[in-house]
């Protein structure tokens, strides 16, 4: 490796992370323009009238609180599922346990038109109609399978003995699931859940087929741009992009000050350590 | 199997079954087995379902090919059924995407797994998080007002002089597709990175600087070494952002032109427009075979397990 070489690879990570955000600035920036298209150019003028119509759109809260009662009912579903087919795969072996792989991880790797089609006419078959419940169920079907190969990845470190100990200490089955199990598994669960949450607010295409007559923000947004946007898209955009970034930051604050204390820590022993062996 | 029971007990073990089942029978199987069977059956009113004209043949699959038109496949002009086109042009324009995606991706992961500080890698590794959190529709959007006619791409070019007057780049300049390619790259390359920078990521650098001390040419290390290495990451990423590209019916929506049909956009106009469910359920069919070929396609050239794709 030469110092050449690695400058390159700076130059061109930095270009990368132009090419990411730039767009997401533009279409920020498009927000504030007083110009009756989404667009930064030609620039005619600083408003904020796009964030008043925003605020005044009625259409777009109610899909936004559908956006997130879905993404909620989502996770309330995926993980208990996600997680009884984790620990249903990891208890048996051979080729049961392969079909039964296969057919978890399918869904993932499926066009999400698909699965938005056949959950619509399975359930008119059986004469449920469509709606914002069939986007939730056609959700789950692959969600659920993201759910199960992180519990899956984490019951590989479980110690089963632990289990064993808890019943011969005369622990009830209810008490080895909640006392045992479930604390070791949390770390997934929570990963789970997050990803679950952020998959479904993201969720589009299985979105568009079962619906009915419900909006959410993504079925939203693009009924916008296909009807006659003005820049409101934008300034929306913004404010998604804004608490996406605030999470982020709080996040990476939090990060440091744990690393800081993990840090303290380690020095903290190390002393410890030197001294002990004087 | 015994196991659950005397863990878990007959109650627990019960309630994952039913779970499990749920999932499997109610969310997956029985759907899929629900579009199969529709795509045989005939598009009628609701009064002649059941009656004599309700039986099973190939004619929603027949509608796939028929119509013959005169079009372009990539820059050859042929004359083909116009779904046929559609798919065709999705599959091949979608394995470009896919393509450029690991171009563009394979340096970044290495820098990210090797070269960048440490320290820093987190932080680097949450800002790409950013645009990810971003919805795909708006960053579909992005792309919409960079690209269109009097749009800052169009003025900055025109500006330094690259270009004499501006582009209508949503008709596209090199093929029809180009501003659709363009939404997808930038919608899913971190699809790609993601999983190579995972892979690269456990490589033990001792076997990078062993093949340097041996003499080993900067582009050997990478192509003897490293990435054998990355297999299961890049046929993950290539799995992934394939089936999310031609998958895709946002970005195709809001990037196309009139002369650009991605075959999501033919379903939907079966599915939504015509009403005509059991077509779009032939058509849906056909889409799950084209997946299935692809992650086999995959699997074997990368030789790697469906456990290494899906992850």
């Amino acid at each position: 490796m030469n110092k050449k070489s690695n400058l390159l690879y700076h130059l061109y990570f930095g270009a990368f992370l132009f090419y990411m955000f730039a767009p997401l600035a533009i279409m920020g920036g498009a927000a504030f323009n007083d110009n009756k298209l989404p667009s930064v150019y030609p620039w005619k003028g600083f408003t904020e009238r796009w964030f008043v119509d925003l605020m005044n759109d009625q259409v777009m809260w109610t899909s936004l609180r559908n956006t997130i009662l879905v993404a909620l009912a989502v996770v309330i579903i995926s993980v208990p599922i996600g997680t009884a087919g984790a620990i249903l795969v990891n208890s048996i072996a051979g080729r049961v346990r392969a079909v039964l792989y296969v057919v978890m991880v399918a869904p993932i790797l499926m066009p999400g038109a698909v699965i938005g089609i056949s959950t619509l006419l399975f359930w008119n078959n059986v004469s449920v109609p469509p709606g914002l419940h069939l986007s939730v169920l056609g959700q789950v079907s692959y969600i659920a399978a993201f759910v199960m190969l992180l519990v899956l990845a984490r019951l590989q470190s479980f110690d089963q003995a632990l289990e064993e100990a808890a019943l011969d200490l005369g622990a009830s089955h209810a008490q080895v699931l909640r006392r045992v199990l479930l604390p070791h598994l949390s770390p997934a669960l929570y990963a789970g859940a997050a990803i679950a949450f952020f998959q479904s607010i993201e969720n589009f295409n299985v979105t568009l087929f079962t619906r009915g007559t419900s909006n959410t923000l993504t079925v939203y947004v693009f009924s916008k741009v296909r009807s006659g946007i003005t820049p409101t898209i934008n300034a929306l955009a913004l404010m998604l992009i804004a608490v996406t970034a605030i999470l982020a930051l709080a996040y990476e604050l939090r990060r440091r000050r744990q690393a800081k204390i993990e840090a303290a820590r380690e020095a903290e022993a190390r002393r410890a350590e030197e001294s002990m062996a004087i | 199997m015994q196991d659950l029971f005397r863990r878990y007990g007959t109650g627990l073990t019960g309630t994952f079954f039913v779970l499990t089942a749920f999932w499997l029978l109610a969310l997956v199987i029985l759907p899929n087995l629900t579009l199969l069977e529709a795509s045989f059956r005939p598009y009628l009113p609701v009064t002649e379902i059941g009656g004599p004209k309700d039986v099973y043949s190939f004619d929603n699959y027949r509608k796939f090919t028929a119509n013959p038109i005169d079009s372009n496949l990539l820059v050859f002009p042929v004359t083909m059924p116009i779904h046929t086109i559609t798919f065709l042009n999705t599959v091949i324009y979608s394995a470009v995407v896919t393509f450029v995606t690991f171009l563009l991706s394979y340096p970044l992961a290495y820098y990210l797994a090797k070269i960048a500080d440490p320290k820093s890698l987190p932080t680097l590794i949450l800002l790409l998080f950013i645009p990810l959190w971003v919805s795909e529709a708006l960053r579909a959007f992005a792309w919409y007002i960079i690209l269109t006619l009097n749009g800052p791409l169009n003025a900055v070019l025109t500006g330094v002089g690259i270009l004499d007057k501006p582009i209508r780049w949503q008709n596209g300049v090199f093929t029809a597709y180009d501003a659709i390619m363009i939404g997808l790259v930038y919608t899913y390359v971190l699809f790609m990175l993601f999983p190579i920078y995972g892979s690269v990521q456990s490589l033990d650098r001792n076997q990078i600087e062993a093949a340097e001390d041996l003499g080993a040419k900067w582009w050997q290390t990478h192509w003897r070494v490293i990435l054998p290495h990355a297999k299961p990451g890049i046929a993950s990423g290539c799995v992934m952002v394939f089936m999310l590209s031609a998958g895709s019916l946002l970005v195709p929506a809001q990037l196309g032109s009139t002369r650009s049909n991605w075959f999501t956009q033919s379903i939907q106009q079966w599915m939504l427009e015509s009403q005509d469910w059991n077509t779009g359920a032939a058509y849906s069919f056909l889409y799950i075979l084209l997946c299935m070929v692809v992650v086999l396609l995959v699997m074997w050239i990368f030789k790697v397990k469906l456990s290494d794709i899906a992850k």
